[in-house]
């Protein structure tokens, strides 16, 4: 067997694949949803490269490994930002449309902690248009896809990767899909901050809880960002772009007061509107000196958004905003050739962690990183026949009866009160402000959410695209990589 | 608030105002096995459209008025309830071989960028492959986003050479399209996808190719 499957169907995953494909490998993309619904088209600020003159591949360096303070591997870093400007021309030359500038060359803009306009950009839609023009040579290039196929488990054997185990959500069957190499690509898993997050209701860290059951080593879990400036919202929070900020836009308080350096990195902006927040005092985003014409060619969806979720106009009024989780640096423990602890098991993407963002990920800087090292993986990869044997292995079979029993349990839960609780407890307890106390809290209070999880079953047996099951599962996956982001916290702190 | 999903009738709460958050609401109150997706919450990843009183909509960045219908895209095999396969998004984009075959060296404007900015905000919600009327008398019909995306190539000035674009759109393509721009009206992202269609017909003809049905249907007619 030759062939390689890619689990994730975002930048990272389409990336590699292109490149692997180029190479007229057999690859097969595995993916719970559409490449349109990644995170990487939600990505709207840039992607960094030393492209002008008066700035350097040293000072990306620099600035990269200030930001990830002592916790990158400096190699590695160097690795991604001399190779940045070779990234962007593969995009450029992909088709991707990149903003000019008056000279016709890529336009480039500041983001947070960059000490140069660094960030690439196409207005603000830089992951969709990256994204799309990716799956677009994907589909070119007949790369099959399989899609609405959710990640269960990872198939081990002889401590060696063979498979995993994915359930076809369309007809509710658990399947099995072995591979000479696997390669995890699922994306983040700061969406576990449930109703406290940018992240997309897909992001549900399959591939982190996947890693976890097979014994598969992480690596800095506990490192998540909060983006200084969601909109807040009653019930959600919608990222507002760190261009806002980049483009001259400042942070207030109601008396109309700065009290943060908006361009410092975003753990220190976050930092700095939380203790705000936690004080009782609403903080506001005012873009309004950058006037309507600037507004809405540089940001229109922003611009969009903030119109819809609250009638209000960028350009005329203050937008109140909260720190929300974002981003998150740690994931599945790889080394630059993106190889994880399991042998023929590869990990790129936001579900890895190189250390590149070490404890704070610069803006512009997680695109680079899903298309440099997706794109080095499809380069590097060495593909052998290996010998998979085509059997059941034991997590099909284990995969198999856990569906079953999902069919028959009696549901006694109220799953959407459960996950409410659940996205408070971490929000309040595991997110920008940590202590010992409130994360033996939170840890007690997952186990009791554990507890309750086993209460759970479907209450329509349907076989055709069980939300219920569907959703079970996903809940299931975040709560195991909480109680990890929780310990891995607490180990810290010790 | 009263509002109908799928044939069925739901009561809601007075304070809801977003219909992705009443479909939330539906499923935590009275019914937890409604089926519908959704991702971004913001608009961007196209994987909430659903049909509002007939017209498409994203629902997480639509408003919910008081006896909404709410339905599935057309068009398109319902999965479950207002989830849909969306697997024609692929087929239909490699048929159309809308991407960058022959890269040019010429130097790229703000301008240029510009031309195909619209088109290229597509997120590839099938709001607008529901909406068409073609559909109903030709499967095969590529469509508007597909169509919309080829005319993103061809327009784009990083293309050396679109003659295989072209001739990928000509047969239940760009002539098949009725104009009536029912696609614009609904799309999400605000892409005038007929003038795109139209564009495509009249690059068509300028790089020597012609409306079939114009001419076996022509002036040999007899008024």
């Amino acid at each position: 067997m030759n062939r390689v499957i890619i689990v994730g169907s975002g930048g990272a995953a389409l990336s590699c694949a292109i490149v692997l494909k180029q190479r007229n490998i057999d690859v097969t993309i595995i993916t719970k949803t559409m490449p349109s619904a990644s995170a990487t088209a939600q990505a709207q600020g840039g992607i960094n490269a030393a492209l002008n003159k008066n700035d350097s591949i040293q000072e990306h360096i620099k600035d990269t490994m200030k930001a990830a303070k002592s916790y990158a591997n400096e190699d590695i870093v160097k690795f991604m930002c001399e190779n940045a400007p070779e990234t962007i021309k593969w995009l450029d030359d992909l088709g991707v449309a990149f903003s000019r500038d008056t000279n016709n060359n890529i336009a480039q803009r500041f983001l947070g902690g960059a000490s140069h306009k660094r960030a690439c950009y196409s207005s603000d839609y830089t992951g969709l248009k990256i994204l799309h023009t990716l799956y677009d040579i994907a589909i070119s290039l007949d790369i099959q896809f399989i899609y609405d196929t959710m990640l269960l488990n990872i198939i081990k054997d002889h401590n060696e990767a063979k498979g995993i185990t994915a359930l076809d959500l369309r007809t509710m069957e658990v399947k099995q899909f072995l591979a000479s190499k696997i390669i995890i690509a699922t994306g983040g898993y700061a969406g576990v901050y449930l109703n406290h997050t940018t992240n997309s209701n897909y992001t549900t860290s399959d591939g982190i809880s996947a890693a976890i059951n097979c014994n598969i080593e992480l690596q800095y879990l506990d490192f998540i960002q909060f983006h200084p400036t969601a909109l807040k919202l009653p019930n959600k929070h919608i990222l507002i772009s760190e261009s806002a900020r980049g483009e001259g836009g400042i942070l207030i308080t109601s008396d109309g007061k700065r009290f943060v350096d908006e361009l410092a990195p975003r753990d220190v902006v976050a930092k700095a509107i939380y203790d705000k927040i936690k004080n009782k005092e609403d903080v506001f985003l005012d873009l309004r000196k950058l006037g309507y014409k600037k507004i809405i060619s540089l940001m229109p969806q922003e611009y969009k958004l903030v119109k819809t979720f609250t009638n209000l106009e960028l350009d005329k009024d203050i937008i109140p905003i909260i720190p929300s989780s974002h981003y998150s640096m740690g994931g599945i423990k790889v080394n630059k050739e993106c190889e994880t602890s399991l042998t023929n098991l590869y990990a790129i993407g936001e579900v890895s962690c190189n250390t590149v963002h070490g404890i704070n990920r610069l803006g512009g800087n997680s695109l680079l990183e899903i298309i440099t090292f997706g794109k080095y993986l499809g380069t590097i990869l060495d593909i052998q026949n290996v010998d998979v044997l085509e059997k059941d292995y034991k997590e099909f079979i284990q995969d198999v009866q856990y569906i079953n029993t999902l069919y028959t349990i009696q549901n006694q839960k109220n799953i959407s009160d459960l996950k409410q609780d659940f996205g408070n407890i971490l929000y309040h307890n595991v997110g920008i402000d940590k202590n010992k106390e409130k994360l033996l809290q939170a840890k007690q209070k997952l186990l009791q959410i554990e507890e309750d999880i086993q209460l759970l079953g479907a209450t329509n047996k349907e076989k055709i695209y069980n939300i219920e099951i569907k959703e079970i599962i996903e809940f299931k996956n975040m709560v195991t990589t909480a109680k990890e982001i929780v310990a891995t916290s607490l180990e810290r702190i010790k | 608030m009263k509002i109908i999903v799928t044939n069925k009738e739901y009561s809601i709460d007075e304070k809801i105002t977003n219909i992705l958050d009443a479909l939330e609401y539906i499923k935590t109150h009275h019914n937890s096995s409604l089926g519908f997706s959704y991702g971004c919450k913001s608009g961007i990843c196209g994987s909430c459209a659903i049909r509002v009183n007939g017209i498409e909509k994203l629902s997480c960045i639509s408003n919910i008025n008081n006896n909404d219908i709410i339905e599935p895209l057309k068009n398109i095999p319902i999965l479950k309830d207002l989830i849909v396969d969306n697997s024609n998004i692929e087929l239909k984009l490699k048929q159309s071989k809308a991407y960058l075959h022959n890269k040019s060296n010429e130097p790229i404007s703000q301008n240029d960028v510009d031309s195909i900015d619209r088109a290229s905000n597509c997120i590839l919600c099938n709001s607008c492959y529901s909406s068409c009327p073609v559909f109903e008398i030709n499967q095969n019909f590529l469509g508007p986003f597909a169509l919309n995306k080829s005319y993103r190539y061809i327009k784009d000035k990083k293309e050396s050479n679109s003659k295989e674009q072209f001739d990928a759109i000509q047969i239940s393509g760009i002539w098949d399209c009725t104009l009536c721009g029912a696609c614009s009206l609904v799309c999400p992202q605000n892409i005038d996808i007929k003038t795109n269609i139209m564009q495509l017909q009249n690059l068509s003809v300028q790089n020597g190719y012609s409306n079939p049905y114009f001419t076996n249907s022509g002036f040999d007619m007899v008024f």
